[in-house]
């Protein structure tokens, strides 16, 4: 293939005809958290160089596991957090320079979140008319009469699929699929141009879930919302999301179109993750040789699949992007010969029994006697 | 695959409940929290248990360890571990039958472990407590217990903060295997870790369990994760069982409604993009009947004209 994807936050706005401009772009965002302790100056990488473009009316899934960075990575961009490098693009402007220091309310406006626990996202003490009301009120959308407002909550508990007459109610008499529509409708009422939707099913029981993916699809095709859908779920972003993009270690590292991403995963990483999931579907999963093999891989890199590809060029250096397959897919994953430094270490693979001894146990033996 | 998955029908049943009863026995009101219950589990069987939370799964786990406290109360039915009546033991008995014959691991590994005793100092007090033997003795075979979870024994000094998730829910079940019980009940063990963690925690109690040959209940809601490590289930809905047969039937041919929405809540990880409904929001189940034999081995709960009430509004808005 010649086109190449080597530089994808300068080429991949062209690809796409219809959407001049990406709803959300994301460039080279990093983060580091300090690390207070008595010995360690250091910091922790929690994010290093993160390019995502989400398009507008796409939804776009973030998966890994947890430690990976998918939730920072969300909160950056919704200015909960300070992101240390990189760029937030809305609508082609970059919010980090026009809102130096905080978050404008128009920022808000144009995205919202919602987040995992719908238990603890809504105040008790406040009947669910009031959230919503409150959401209208600050965006000034609640156009200029009560009679209006009234009219547009009607409306969004309509969207989201409850029935107007729970406006009255309080959080506590509402199941928690109940709440957590609330909780889209009220990230509704600005009307975004973007959703993050932080593990918005994890907390639901298992039969609702699907009610509340159907929604979330349900706004993009009718109201054009882009979406960001961070998960741990495999099955459930290849149900929900356009593409896929798999975090690993605070990195992206493999993307594509959801269903080619997940039956022809390319980095051994995301081969371990989609090998995991439970599946009645797929006779005798588990094999250990095989893990163990994709484990090392993942963690001790040594050999890229394109290396030797005239049209592919690796390298150690910078995190090259290879294309997989037809270029249709948009399906890339990162060359394999480059390793982050030293960032790999606060996720889950690392306190597995691959590893066997780890650096804390002298500090408890001094601790304990 | 185990010789219990080709031939676990024959075995003399472990536990055998039969129309267990449970209710929350309130000031002015009464709930019955698992409403006539029967299932047996044979020798070395895995059975599983699916159901939605408060569907009274975790109450079934509680009462068979004796565990229930107030307001809930067992209102009817038997209990019998072994031929033993659970249900008549007394408080010495029963202390006897915790942890040496049925041993429990708790939904997060994260509240079970006492966070101011090292790993160590928790296995060990197993030991001297209901094996007796010394603390040099036990110190020895909880480092043998943490290496048959592949954890390093000098990890026995480590307090449970410094532990990876996944890494103390396995000396959580290195713990409930230490005095080798003949049944184990896992309520909802990987629900709070990833899933590359969650599958190696799945296979380390397959592995144990063809090792040391116990029973299994594991109960869960993620449908998935149960087809695959069970050999027979039974879906609960509303304290009811509502179907029970082979995992592998359950999963090929789910007949109750309700199970039928279970299986369509889990997004399938290949074949094409179908849009799935769930259980719309609304649908209730009342009166359950008791199950009847559809097929050989599966059982399922008949839905007569009374069995369902269904708030019509969300199913049609559902159904488009």
């Amino acid at each position: 293939m010649s086109h190449s994807l080597t530089s994808p936050a300068a080429g991949s706005p062209a690809a796409d005809s219809t959407t001049p401009t990406p709803a959300l772009e994301i460039r080279g965002l990093g983060k580091s958290f300090p690390i207070g302790g008595l010995f360690s100056r250091g910091s922790v990488r929690a994010l290093h160089g993160v390019d995502l473009t989400i398009n507008r009316g796409e939804i776009v899934a973030l998966v890994g596991e947890s430690g990976s960075g998918k939730s920072t990575l969300a909160r950056c961009v919704a200015r909960l957090e300070k992101p240390s490098s990189g760029a937030i693009l809305i609508d082609g402007v970059d919010i980090l320079k026009r809102d130096r220091f905080q978050a404008s309310r128009a920022f808000r406006s144009q995205l919202q979140m919602v987040f995992q626990d719908p238990f603890g996202s809504l105040n008790p003490a406040h009947r669910i008319e009031h959230f919503l009301r409150r959401s209208l009120a600050i965006h000034g959308k609640g156009g200029g009469s009560g009679e209006e407002t009234r009219l547009r909550l009607e409306e969004l508990m309509t969207t989201v699929g409850l029935q107007a007459d729970m406006l009255d109610s309080y959080p506590h008499e509402l199941s928690g699929g109940q709440r957590q529509r609330v909780a889209i409708a009220r990230a509704l009422a600005v009307e975004p141009q973007v959703i993050l939707a932080d593990e918005p099913t994890s907390m639901l029981d298992v039969s609702v879930r699907i009610g509340v993916l159907n929604l979330m699809r349900k706004l993009r095709d009718e109201q054009g919302i882009s979406m960001l859908y961070i998960t741990h779920d495999l099955a459930s972003a290849r149900y929900l999301a356009d593409r896929t993009a798999v975090m690993f270690a605070g990195e992206l590292v493999e993307e594509g179109e959801s269903l080619d991403l997940l039956s022809n995963p390319a980095h051994p990483y995301t081969q371990l993750l989609v090998s995991a999931v439970p599946d009645p579907a797929r006779a005798g999963s588990y094999d250990p040789v095989r893990r163990a093999e994709l484990r090392q891989a993942v963690m001790a890199s040594t050999s890229c699949a394109y290396d030797g590809d005239p049209d592919q060029r690796c390298s150690a250096e910078e995190p090259v992007r290879h294309q997989v397959g037809n270029p249709g897919n948009r399906h890339w994953v990162r060359c394999h010969l480059y390793r982050p430094w030293a960032g790999a270490s606060g996720h889950a693979l690392a306190g597995e029994p691959a590893q066997p001894n780890l650096p804390a146990s002298n500090a408890q033996e001094k601790a304990s006697a | 695959m185990t010789i219990s998955q080709i031939s676990f029908g024959s075995h003399e049943p472990v536990l055998d409940v039969k129309d267990l009863t449970v209710k929350y026995i309130g000031d002015t009101r009464s709930t019955t929290a698992v409403d006539r219950v029967s299932f047996s589990i044979g020798t070395g069987e895995v059975f599983g248990l699916a159901g939605e939370s408060g569907c009274g799964k975790s109450t079934i786990a509680n009462s068979i360890m004796r565990l229930l406290k107030d307001p809930a109360k067992i209102a009817g039915g038997s209990i019998s571990f072994g031929g033993k009546d659970v249900l008549a033991m007394n408080p010495e008995e029963l202390r006897r039958f915790r942890w040496q014959d049925v041993a429990m691991v708790f939904q997060s590994a994260m509240n079970s472990l006492n966070p101011v005793l090292t790993i160590g100092e928790q296995i060990v007090d197993i030991f001297t407590t209901h094996a007796g033997y010394t603390r040099k003795e036990s110190l020895r075979r909880a480092g043998e217990l943490l290496e048959l979870v592949r954890i390093d024994p000098a990890r026995l000094k480590s307090y449970p903060h410094q532990l990876s998730g996944g890494m103390r829910q396995r000396a959580v079940i290195a713990m409930a295997v230490a005095l080798k019980p003949s049944l184990l009940i896992l309520d909802e063990p990987t629900t709070a870790l990833d899933v590359v963690v969650q599958q190696e925690i799945m296979a380390q109690i397959r592995e144990l369990q063809r090792e040391l040959g116990f029973s299994v209940l594991f109960i869960t809601h993620d449908m998935s994760l149960m087809v695959e490590l069970s050999h027979r289930m039974a879906v609960m809905y509303g304290g009811r069982i509502v179907e029970t047969a082979k995992a592998q039937d359950v999963y090929a041919n789910p007949r109750h409604p309700y199970t039928q929405a279970l299986m369509g809540a889990f997004p399938p990880l290949t074949g094409p993009r179908v849009p799935l409904t769930g259980l719309p929001d609304g649908v209730k189940f009342r009166n359950i009947a008791d199950l009847t034999e559809a097929a050989p081995g599966h059982f399922v709960a008949p839905l007569g004209a009374d069995a369902s009430v269904i708030n019509s509004a969300d199913l049609a808005g559902a159904a488009r």
